[in-house]
Formats: structure tokens, C-alpha cells, sequence
């Protein structure tokens, strides 16, 4: 199924270089599926050692139920664990907006269906204090229109040109399409010695 | 024009154009784990799907092995049915797996190399982002996420968008104590973490040059640290001779021809760059991090950055990270406390690391206060110290020696810092949280800047606590 637009409330977790250990901390990745993961979503960032909230974006009245999470420069370095995307899809988040993206992470959330979104400082930072005020307006990702709608005002946005192809074109899980070219993979293979 | 030895191996490699824009590329090697692997397994099953070239796909376990006792069932449940369902699965599928007491089995980025599985010119995954540790023989080497482990489990291929290359060319003579761990975190301190992004790294210049093959595997290695996709250097005589008689490498005449074919990889004289970075070896000192990023680093003769003296610099980062480390703004590292001393890890737990330190620590013991392991990056990292009795030289000075396994680098397993603990550690990563606390404290550096801090009982610089003189050389 395509993805051509995606609608709902924001949450702004501020800070720049976000790491997928503190997305999901590396105890949590003791699992043999992805099932479990959407409680520990940042959970080291939310609770203390005694399981006492902090206080955490996340877990603010305010935005309960919020699906589209915005943050800032390189989201999501570090480590490829695909548990840091998966730990955000299984908590109801449903795209990211930051300032600059990972990689690895980047593809992850791709591959998953998770729109990666990126804003400059200048727009994000407005759009954050808009969300901030108004937690119950949803915010609209149109991705095909390059576009973020919130509050009847316009925002600029940009996506990576293949995974925005991918996302309206219902390509972005690649398997299917990998697989049909099983004969040009034997070539391939045949050509450089690894058949 | 000339190509890159990225443009190289890329073209060698790209099976179609993608409608998405993006290629599908053929993977030569894939390597597979019990953290991020299992669950694509799963999905393969799901989809009714099987494994397509299952004789380039190899198998380890490292992230949740204790480095105590290895014996099954292991003592955690969890980790006993991760290992257990890799190991399933890789008998269903006709995968090789490096199992524990294999005399194989290691850190995912230690056995390839020994093995000889990873050889010049090959595209080569693993989900693991330290994979860009194998394009120090001249391979584009990817991280990847579980559900591209199930696309190349299903089809030996991965969707993705060509890279931009940067030739970061390290020229100059390094100075006594100062390794190829220092090299890249001063890179990474100088271009960032997310410099790279949309790069491809190519360490080059006579530093590099004069590196032997482990210590150019710590560069690339912490190649994503710097946001880099994947680092590599240019396959030479030095990558060849490394390789020659490998377990999985061509023989005799064999070799020679296979060392015709991966020079041919090498990047060519013309070649054109992206962009280009020359670094000063004369400006790299022993250099250690201060904060909660890798680039967070500074030389050990340097005090840590204030936030309100911060040029371009994110002054809410340093001061989050002041805050996190307990460290004071414009006070000098050297003399930091530290409460463990970690020498192991993809980065820096190969055969060179250990010889380098049992060379400096013989005759010397760990201070009281700190509690010190050496992990072997694999079996036979283990065996071939023991052989020279390196293992003794550690257990004399007052470290633990332990069975191989990624250990204190990410703390999957049980060898955790406790509390707000300060660790020296040879690893690749001083994010929040990633040895095991969420309050524990990472000071990233050399292995033998660990050990002179191990002795010291404090942040220390290796070239005092050592002696190592430059006219010593």
C-alpha cells in the first residue's frame, strides 16, 4: 500500500544526535522478535532506576496517542539494531521528522514504513513550539506535495528522492522487487565468481 | 578519468536500476549474528522464502556470550535461546556457523578477516554497523538493518542509493604512543559524527600507508562513527600479505591470481573524489573523549570544553554532556578518576592490541581501585596470546583475562559498568547508557592509554606513564 500522507499529533523529543542505544538501550535487544519492543522505547531517557517516570515527552498527558515524533540533527546514529525503529512503530509512532537523519537508521525506518522527514532548524524549531502549543492538532505529512500542513499553515520539508519514490509507489519493503530479478542475480554471481 | 575503488567494487556489484532510483547491489559476504539475525530467519519462514546462496552467509555469536563461562546452557535464558535459535536455523539453512568452543568463534568483525572470509574488491554486510571494519582490505563494507539481513538471507542483494566518496589522506609520521585508535578519533573530532553522511571514506596517505592490517581494521571500523555509510582503504601488499595462507583464501598459484584480481580494485591514480581532506599526523596526540559522543574528544594534554567558550560548536550538547560525565568545564582530563579499564571490542581486540600493551604493562600493576578485563576478540585471538604468554603478562599487572566476546563494548552480556562507574575502554561508543548503566561513564582511547590509565588509576597519557620517548624510536 502506498504511502501518500500521514496525519497525526506531533511529540517534539528535543536534542541532536540521538543514538539508537538511547532509542532503545541494548538490554531490551534480548529478544528473538520485534513483538515486545514499543514500551522500551526510550526507556532509560523516560524512567529512572527505580521505574519512576522523568518526566519524558513521551509520557506528558499532553500528548498520549501523539504518532508523529519530531527531533533534531542525526537522529538515530550509531548502532544499525533495526529494534530502535521497530521499538518506535510497535509504540504507535507512525513517522519522524528531524533535522538530519542516520543512515542505517534512515533505511530502517524505510524499509518498516516509517516516513523519515527531514526540516531545517528554522521551520522545525516553529513548527515544534506550534506543536508544543497546540498538542491535539494533528499535523499532516504530505509526502507527495513535499509538504507539512499544521494548523492551516504550510511547512517546507524534504525526503531522501528513492525512499519518497519508494513510499508512493508501495515500494518501500524492496523484497518483492529484489526477488523478481532472481535471473539477473545467478548472472551477477556467475560474472564475478560467487555462483 | 580513473575510479575510486568504491566506483570499482560498486559497478562489479550493481545487479539493476531500482524504479526507486535506488540500485540492488549483490552482497560477496554476509555475516550474521544472534542480536539482529534470528528474527530475519523468522521472516524468511513467514514468507515461505529460503536462504539463496546460503555458502555466503557465515555465522557467529558474540553480543550476549559471556566472557566467564561460556558453557551450555548458558546462564541467562535469553541468551541461551538467542544462541539457540541462531544456531537452529543456520543448521536448517545450510549456513556455516562459528559456534562457541568451535575454536572459530569470535567477534563478527574479528573472525571474518582471520578466517580470510573478507578479501579485497567484495561488497560484504552484516547486521552490525561495525561492519565498515572489513574495508580496511578494500571492500564497500555495510551495516544493515534486520529486514535487509532477510533481503540478502532471501535474495544476496540490498536496495540502496550509490555513495559520495572523501579521500581523507592522513600524511606524516605518527608520533611514539600514538596509534590508529588516536587517528580516527581525531577524525572524527575534526569532520564530526555526522560528516559522513552520504559518504564513503577512504583513508589514505602514508600514515595509513605504513599501518599494519589491524590497525587500519580499528580506522574503518569506527568509520560510522564519523556518519560515514562505510570506510575503506586500498588493497596493497600489506592486505596480501595478511591473507596469504588464510583458512579460506585461494592457494599457491591461486593467490597469485586472486592478488592480481584485488589490486585491480584499488583506487587508480586519477581517480576522481567527492571531496578530499588532508590531515596533519604531526596534530594527532593520544586522544580521549570527554563527553557522549565519539567526537567529544579531545588530545590528552588538552582541558575539557566549556560551554560558553564553544565555537560552532552545539553549547546545550557539551553542556548535557558536562552534566552526564560529572566532568568540570576548562579542567585538564588527564587525572579523571576511572573505576574500570575495558581492553577488547571490533575495535581493538585483536593479537597487535594485546602484544602492544603486555609490551608496556610487563612489570606493572592495575591501581587498587580499578577493576580490569582484556577480551580477546575471538578464539584464536585467544590462542595465539596464549602462545606467547601474553595472557599471564595481563593477569600478572592485575587484569582478567576472558573468553572472547563483544563484553563491556554494548554490555549484553554480563559484563557491565555499575552505577555512575567511569570506564577507560578500547571500544567504539561512549553513548549514554551503552556500557550497561544508564549512568555509566565511557572515556573512549588506545589500548594502551587504557592500560596507562588501568596503572594510574586515573585518565593517564601512555607516553609518561610508559617512557616512550620519541628518540626511544
Amino acid at each position: 500500500m502506498s504511502i501518500a500522507k500521514v496525519a497525526g499529533r506531533g511529540v517534539y523529543v528535543p536534542g541532536n544526535d540521538i543514538d539508537t542505544d538511547r532509542i532503545i538501550p541494548a538490554r531490551f535487544l534480548k529478544c528473538v522478535t520485534f513483538d515486545e519492543l514499543g514500551p522500551s522505547l526510550f526507556f532509560d531517557e523516560r524512567f529512572d532506576g527505580d521505574g519512576n517516570s522523568k518526566g519524558h515527552p513521551l509520557d506528558e498527558d499532553k500528548y498520549a496517542g501523539a504518532e508523529i515524533l519530531i527531533s533534531d540533527d542525526n537522529f538515530g546514529c550509531g548502532s544499525s539494531r533495526e529494534h530502535a525503529p521497530q521499538a518506535i512503530q510497535k509504540f504507535g509512532l507512525k513517522a519522524v521528522i528531524a533535522g538530519s537523519f542516520a543512515e542505517i537508521f534512515h533505511g530502517n525506518c524505510t524499509t518498516l514504513g516509517i516516513p523519515c522527514v527531514v526540516m531545517d532548524e528554522q521551520s522545525r524549531s516553529k513548527l515544534a513550539e506550534q506543536v508544543q502549543s497546540n498538542p491535539n492538532e494533528a499535523l499532516i505529512l504530505d509526502l507527495e506535495g513535499e509538504q507539512i500542513i499544521f494548523a492551516n499553515e504550510i511547512y517546507p520539508m524534504s525526503m531522501k528522492a528513492s525512499a519518497r519514490e519508494a513510499f508512493l509507489a508501495a515500494t518501500y519493503d524492496p523484497l518483492d522487487n529484489l526477488l523478481s530479478a532472481r535471473d539477473q542475480i545467478q548472472d551477477t554471481a556467475q560474472k564475478l565468481g560467487y555462483a | 578519468m580513473g575510479k575510486n575503488l568504491f566506483q570499482k567494487v560498486w559497478d562489479d556489484h550493481v545487479v539493476r536500476q531500482l524504479d526507486s532510483g535506488q540500485y540492488q547491489v549483490f552482497m560477496a559476504l554476509h555475516l550474521i549474528h544472534e542480536v539482529t539475525s534470528p528474527q530475519a530467519f523468522g521472516m524468511l519462514k513467514d514468507k515461505g522464502l529460503s536462504v539463496a546462496f546460503p555458502g555466503r552467509t557465515f555465522a557467529t555469536v558474540d553480543h550476549i556470550i559471556p566472557t566467564d563461562n561460556q558453557s551450555r546452557p548458558l546462564k541467562d535464558d535469553m541468551a541461551e535461546k538467542m544462541l539457540q535459535v541462531l544456531s537452529d536455523a543456520t543448521a536448517e539453512h545450510g549456513i556455516e556457523f562459528f559456534a562457541p568452543e568451535s575454536g572459530s568463534q569470535g567477534i563478527v568483525h574479528v573472525v571474518g578477516p582471520e578466517k580470510g572470509l573478507t578479501q579485497p574488491g567484495m561488497t560484504i554486510c552484516c547486521g552490525d554497523s561495525h561492519t565498515a571494519t572489513h574495508g580496511a582490505f578494500g571492500c564497500i563494507a555495510l551495516g544493515i538493518g534486520t529486514s535487509q539481513v532477510r533481503d540478502v538471507l532471501a535474495s544476496q542483494t540490498l536496495a540502496m542509493d550509490p555513495l559520495k566518496v572523501r579521500r581523507i589522506r592522513v600524511e606524516g609520521e605518527l608520533g611514539m604512543g600514538v596509534t590508529a585508535k588516536d587517528v580516527i578519533l581525531h577524525i572524527i573530532r575534526i569532520l564530526g559524527v555526522n560528516g559522513g553522511v552520504g559518504y564513503a571514506y577512504e583513508y589514505a596517505g602514508s600514515v595509513i600507508d605504513a599501518m599494519s592490517m589491524e590497525e587500519r581494521m580499528t580506522v574503518c571500523n569506527m568509520s560510522i562513527e564519523g556518519g560515514a555509510r562505510c570506510g575503506y582503504i586500498n588493497p596493497d601488499e600489506t592486505t596480501f600479505e595478511f591473507l596469504k595462507g588464510r583458512d579460506r583464501v585461494p592457494q599457491g598459484a591461486d593467490f597469485d591470481a586472486a592478488c592480481e584480481k584485488w589490486r585491480a580494485y584499488a583506487s587508480d591514480a586519477d581517480a576522481e573524489y567527492d571531496d578530499e581532506v588532508v590531515i596533519d599526523a604531526k596534530d594527532i596526540k593520544p586522544t580521549v573523549t570527554w563527553g557522549v559522543t565519539p567526537a567529544q574528544a579531545i588530545s590528552i594534554e588538552e582541558i575539557v570544553p566549556s560551554p560558553e567558550k564553544a565555537e560552532g560548536l552545539d553549547k546545550n550538547l557539551i553542556t548535557d554532556a558536562l552534566d552526564y560525565m560529572k566532568l568540570q568545564a576548562d579542567a585538564p582530563i588527564k587525572g579523571t578518576k576511572i573505576d574500570v579499564a575495558f581492553i577488547g571490542s571490533c575495535t581493538n581486540g585483536r593479537l597487535s592490541d594485546f602484544q602492544a600493551v603486555a609490551k608496556v604493562i610487563a612489570g606493572r600493576t592495575v591501581a587498587d581501585n580499578v577493576r580490569a578485563i582484556a577480551v580477546p576478540g575471538s578464539e584464536q585471538v585467544d590462542r595465539d596470546a596464549r602462545a606467547e604468554g601474553l595472557d599471564k603478562v595481563f593477569e600478572a599487572a592485575g587484569f582478567e583475562w576472558r573468553k572472547p566476546g563483544c563484553s563491556m563494548c554494548l554490555a549484553m552480556n554480563p559484563d557491565k559498568l555499575v552505577g555512575d562507574e567511569v570506564c577507560a575502554s578500547s571500544s567504539n561508543r561512549n553513548f549514554i547508557g551503552r556500557q550497561g548503566s544508564p549512568t555509566g561513564r565511557t572515556i573512549l582511547m588506545s589500548p594502551i592509554m587504557v592500560a596507562a590509565s588501568a596503572i594510574e588509576g586515573s585518565v593517564a597519557d601512555a607516553r609518561e606513564v610508559f617512557g616512550l620517548q620519541e628518540d626511544a624510536a
